[in-house]
């Protein structure tokens, strides 16, 4: 079986800015992997580009998802391949409502009815109140990031990228968030690349592996929770140099 | 003509093919179910009008002409709510009258299913002058749809209509005009609106096919206390479309409120002026004006002209304006999702004329939604 996701020696250019190097990932079906690194040091980027987003122009290097090269792919096409991508800071449209976005991720007509489990996921996200609101307008964080999660499960993805999930969520959305999608993941053998600071969704994500996105390259694999350790003991600078020292030697 | 040799016209389904259809789309329901009341003018007369069962004795319905004659009080309110001397247009229209519709809601009647109009030119460069009265009488609730319209090929038709509202102590009125135009058409309404205590009215405005010229810029004076004015404009112009359209709300009772909004797209070489005028006299007072553009073409425009007059400690006024071209980063959101970047710009365009903004019931909710859908498909 092909791996889910490959980025192979990515180099990427936002306005002509160098903003990734080098960059290579694999990922395997079914793991999740873990993206950690300060702000601004390309993580977000890195997410935008797998998923095909205008703006960051590949300079060297290519992604293959299950195999197969997508980096030529438009953002549509990737998404119908199985690729989904929760933002961290999503988008509002105005006139745009809920309902009709969840009804285009479950890949139904605007006048079809939601199924029962559809609409049990949606009152299990506690989003039936918003689903005549327009999407993502004037909604909490917490709001934001459930609506972003449960289009995601709706689309039903091979991959899952997720940027930054567990940020400006309260605790309970938090709890729900990451069983819900390690749930998902689990009963599908899905896998997802995660974008977290804190790690706080790691106590709900079965996390494999990780690793540490700096000066726009990639440092240190290791497992989720030595690195998170690492990094707030010493800083990712320091965290980085010690890595690099221990495979030096 | 009502009373003369059309008489026989017993049901709208009697009017030409060609009309009862391009009516249709301007929300006339030809086989008058769901309406309680029909009016319809065609050309220079007045050809139908009829209450249906059940709402005789909440409604009234004439023809202006015989409305005047039979009613010696309604010249209290002829030419009350809009000035006679404004322009040509007003000026015309006194004096070259054709008809129009007197509607009356009766005191203290709710009337929930909505009673129609429509205005309509079928004759090849028709100037249509016409007038119309809707009193909406004490604790009365009512919702009224207007259509205007011409047949295709009318050429350079002209339409001037003049309609005055009188939204009495603690009634509701909810008018919803539709437009269906010939690309040739000049157009000039005139409307004014007279709004008392705890009363409201809400204004809805659709036009989503070309016309040549449209000017206007309701008016309507918030005079009671804690009175309502809320003006919504769903305006989408294609083609060399020339559009000046405007809503100004006079808050002069206390704790009077008006809302102005208006959303405009702007196809091809169309151009949308898009004006909103708050003023008050009273200094307890509450108004809104939003007014977004969306711009589709190379040389289309639209001048978006939002006015505020505050006067006095306490008002509170604030208008909000945005005009642009459909944002990148939406169509690449809902791509994301999964659509092509066509179905996701029909999409924000289909939630830029988003209905909802109207309040309106849910059988004209859908009428209209199905016009805008319409719209965006078709883009």
């Amino acid at each position: 079986m092909p791996d889910i996701l490959e980025v192979k020696n990515l180099s990427v250019e936002i306005n002509k800015k160098k903003t990734l190097k080098g960059i290579n990932i694999k990922i395997e079906t079914g793991q999740i992997y873990v993206l950690f690194g300060p702000n601004g040091s390309g993580k977000t980027s890195l997410l935008m580009t797998i998923m095909g987003f205008p703006g960051y122009k590949i300079k060297e290097g290519g992604i293959f998802f299950e195999g197969r090269e997508i980096t030529k792919k438009t953002v549509d096409e990737r998404a119908r391949l199985g690729i989904g991508m929760g933002f961290q800071l999503p988008q509002d449209i105005r006139g745009v409502k809920l309902i009709d976005i969840l009804k285009i991720c479950a890949g139904k007509k605007p006048t079809a009815e939601l199924s029962p489990g559809e609409k049990a996921l949606i009152d299990r996200f506690n989003l039936t109140d918003l689903l005549e609101r327009d999407v993502n307008l004037d909604y909490s964080g917490g709001e934001k990031k459930r609506a972003e999660m449960l289009q995601l499960l709706l689309m039903k993805p091979k991959l899952l990228l997720l940027d930054e999930p567990d940020s400006g969520v309260d605790l309970e959305s938090l709890k729900l968030i990451g069983e819900e999608i390690q749930e998902y993941v689990r009963k599908n053998n899905a896998s997802a690349l995660l974008i977290t600071h804190q790690g706080y969704i790691l106590e709900y994500l079965k996390a494999q592996r990780a690793c540490v996105l700096l000066d726009s390259t990639i440092h240190c694999h290791n497992k989720p929770q030595v690195i998170l350790n690492d990094i707030r003991k010493k800083g990712y600078r320091k965290c980085v140099k010690c890595w690099e020292g221990k495979t030096k030697k | 003509m009502l009373g003369g040799k059309d008489e026989k016209m017993k049901k709208l389904g009697d009017l030409p093919g060609d009309v009862i259809k391009t009516a249709a789309k301007v929300g006339m329901e030809e086989t008058e179910k769901e309406r309680s009341a029909s009016f319809f003018h065609l050309d220079e007369a007045g050809v139908f009008s009829k209450v249906m069962e059940g709402y005789k004795d909440k409604v009234e319905l004439l023809d202006i002409r015989e409305a005047l004659k039979k009613h010696a009080w309604l010249k209290d309110y002829y030419w009350k709510a809009v000035d006679k001397n404004k322009d040509e247009y007003t000026k015309n229209t006194d004096e070259l009258v054709m008809g129009g519709y007197y509607m009356r809601i009766l005191p203290g009647q709710k009337v929930e299913v909505p009673l129609q109009s429509c205005m309509f030119i079928s004759k090849l460069r028709f100037k249509q002058y016409v007038h119309n009265i809707i009193i909406a009488e004490e604790g009365s609730e009512a919702q009224i749809i207007s259509g205007c319209a011409t047949t295709e090929g009318t050429g350079s038709a002209e339409h001037v209509g003049v309609s005055e509202f009188f939204v009495k102590k603690d009634a509701r009125l909810t008018f919803t005009m539709i437009h269906n135009w010939s690309p040739e058409t000049l157009v000039r309404p005139r409307s004014g609106a007279v709004i008392e205590d705890n009363a409201s009215f809400i204004s809805n405005y659709v036009i989503l096919k070309p016309v040549k010229d449209l000017q206007m810029y309701p008016t309507a004076y918030c005079k009671g206390k804690n009175s309502v004015a809320r003006f919504s404009n769903l305006m989408y112009a294609e083609g060399r479309s020339y559009i000046d359209a405007g809503s100004r709300v006079i808050l002069e009772g206390e704790n009077s409120r008006a809302e102005i909004i208006s959303r405009a797209i702007a196809k091809d070489a169309a151009t949308i002026i898009s004006r909103g005028d708050l003023r008050n006299t009273n200094s307890k007072v509450k108004g809104h004006l939003e007014c977004r553009g969306l711009l589709l073409g190379k040389e289309s425009v639209i001048h978006a002209i939002p006015e505020l007059l505050a006067k006095g400690e306490g008002s509170d006024m604030s208008h909000e304006a945005a005009v642009g071209k459909i944002a990148e980063k939406e169509i690449f959101y809902l791509m994301s999702r999964g659509l092509t970047k066509d179905e996701a710009t029909a999409l924000i365009i289909r939630g830029f004329l988003d209905t909802s903004i109207l309040n309106l019931p849910a059988e004209l909710d859908r009428t209209i939604r199905n016009m805008t859908e319409k719209v965006s498909e078709g883009l």
